[in-house]
């Protein structure tokens, strides 16, 4: 095998962004798997949380709290910065531009949800491809099934939470009736599993361009 | 699945649209235009973007079918409380030194927030001495506006609203209802001129002491954002207002300058002198 290069660089790993979509019972295994990303994470994490139409404040801080990465609301406009978990403002679509930066709508909700799953894996896989690593855990809807087999279509990595391990299965149901998705995990092998995907991302980073 | 739909056809469709129908999307955020785009095609049954092209130039109904789905016409009677509260309590007083008051509302849509902020300066005994002129490019959201005329299944949202908006009367005040419909006193309206402008094409129309351009922002690129923010700050009176939704910011923008933030929380700024 070949010494590792020295110009390795974002193009020798398989992702380039990571999303994850979740409902109902999501929340804590979001939680569990932001704490498996290492401080070295190489990518931008995005994620689309359904929430009661006023959230209670504060959660970027909570899940800050148990994660070494910064955690933050996205902002219209704002350019994806590696290392850095971004969350779905509540009451707005959130979607990656092609430039790599957040853009903000208030169209209609799809499937009854904005911020929608659907909305943000279809637009970060118009601009990323199959260079993504995209997650769709418990959830009591079929929003985000259709935008995770777009994913995997165009050779994403794609992971679901084991509907007989989440709390509400309809959502990783929906997704495993479109598709066969690259792993379906309990949030066991979740924790188990995911340090070595992120290992490889961000020692390939690690390297000078 | 969607169909394919690459940045690169969209940009030529935009360019066939400013071309030939005058309306300049060129520079907004295309991950929203696509979807809608995407929707379009599906209702219009084209089977791809260069065949709505061609329906659009070839059939004088279709643009105005496509141009339903490039405007989002999404809205509400005081929509986020907040900000109408926070701008209650801490713009209207300063607003109510001013002899006269000329407000500009970017992106009015059907007209809802426009009457928002008419009933809220009604009650604040400012309205008299008010001007409101509200803009925006689509021509039937604006005769919508115009006659003032919403489904009576929205007065539920709306009083609920009105009332976390700070509302010290009862907004049955400010309409009268019909069987289906609420239709909003002629007193508001005569404050209000709904016109057609473009923030993308057209120039500052009046000096105005407030601009409220919400959730419109949000759909243009950096540089449309910039030359929107231009067009307030130029159209401003030194010290004026300017609103913005509630997740829009000027943080990005090359007009940041300008403004300085008002530290009320919600989005709310003042043009430097
Ligand atoms: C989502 S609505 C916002 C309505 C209202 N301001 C609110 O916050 O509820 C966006 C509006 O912006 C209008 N718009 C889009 N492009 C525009 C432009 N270039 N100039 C003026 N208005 C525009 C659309 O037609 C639509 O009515």
């Amino acid at each position: 095998m070949a010494a590792r290069s020295t110009t390795a660089s974002t193009s020798d790993a398989r992702f380039d962004a990571v999303v994850v979509g979740g409902s109902a019972g999501a929340l804590e295994v979001l939680r569990q798997i932001l704490r498996t990303m290492p401080a070295t994470t190489a990518v931008p994490v995005v994620v689309v949380l359904h929430l009661p139409p006023r959230p209670p404040e504060g959660l970027p801080e909570l899940l800050a709290r148990d994660c070494l990465l910064a955690v933050q609301q996205a902002e219209d406009k704002e350019p994806l910065q590696p290392g850095v978990v971004y969350l779905a403002p509540p009451g707005y679509h959130l979607l990656i531009e092609s430039h790599r930066a957040f853009a903000l709508s208030v169209d209609d909700p799809v499937h009854f949800s904005r911020p929608s799953i659907d909305v943000l894996f279809q637009s970060a896989r118009d601009t990323y491809g199959g260079r993504l690593l995209a997650m769709l855990l418990s959830g009591a809807s079929a929003d985000g099934a259709a935008g995770l087999h777009e994913v995997a279509a165009v050779g994403g990595i794609t992971i679901v939470q084991s509907p007989a391990a989440s709390e509400a299965a309809a959502m990783p149901s929906a997704a495993l009736a479109l598709f066969k998705p690259t792993y379906v995990w309990t949030p066991a092998e979740m924790t188990k599993e995911l340090p070595s995907l992120f290992a490889v991302r961000s020692s390939m980073l690690g390297s000078p361009a | 699945m969607r169909p394919e739909v690459t940045d690169l056809e969209i940009r030529l469709l935009l360019e066939a649209i400013y071309e030939r129908f005058h309306y300049d999307f060129r520079q907004y955020a295309i991950a929203s235009i696509r979807r809608r785009l995407i929707q379009a095609l599906t209702a219009m049954h084209c089977e791809s973007i260069s065949a709505l092209q061609a329906r659009i130039l070839h059939d004088e109904r279709a643009f105005p079918r496509l141009l339903a789905y490039l405007t989002i016409q999404v809205t509400d009677l005081f929509r986020d409380p907040e900000f109408f509260l926070a701008l209650r309590q801490h713009v209207v007083p300063i607003l109510a030194t001013y002899p006269s008051l000329k407000l500009w509302i970017a992106g009015c849509s059907t007209g809802e927030e426009a009457y928002s902020f008419a009933i809220l300066l009604a009650e604040e005994g400012l309205l008299d001495r008010t001007l409101i002129y509200a803009t925006d490019i689509n021509d039937d959201s604006l005769r919508k506006a115009q006659t003032g005329v919403y489904a009576l299944d929205r007065l539920r949202q709306f009083i609920l609203n009105y009332r976390a908006a700070g509302g010290t009367g009862s907004l049955s005040d400010y309409y009268h209802a019909d069987q289906d419909n609420a239709v909003m006193a002629p007193e508001l309206r005569r404050r209000i001129t709904f016109a057609d402008h473009s923030l993308a094409t057209d120039s500052i129309f009046s000096e105005v002491q407030l601009v409220s351009c919400r959730n419109v922002l949000i759909y243009f690129d950096r540089e449309l954002q910039d030359r929107a923010l231009g067009l307030f700050a130029d159209a401003l009176c030194p010290r004026g207002f300017l609103c913005l939704g509630t997740k829009e910011s000027i943080r990005f923008s090359a007009q940041a300058p300008r403004f300085n933030p008002m530290s009320v929380g919600p989005k709310i700024f003042r043009r430097v002198d």
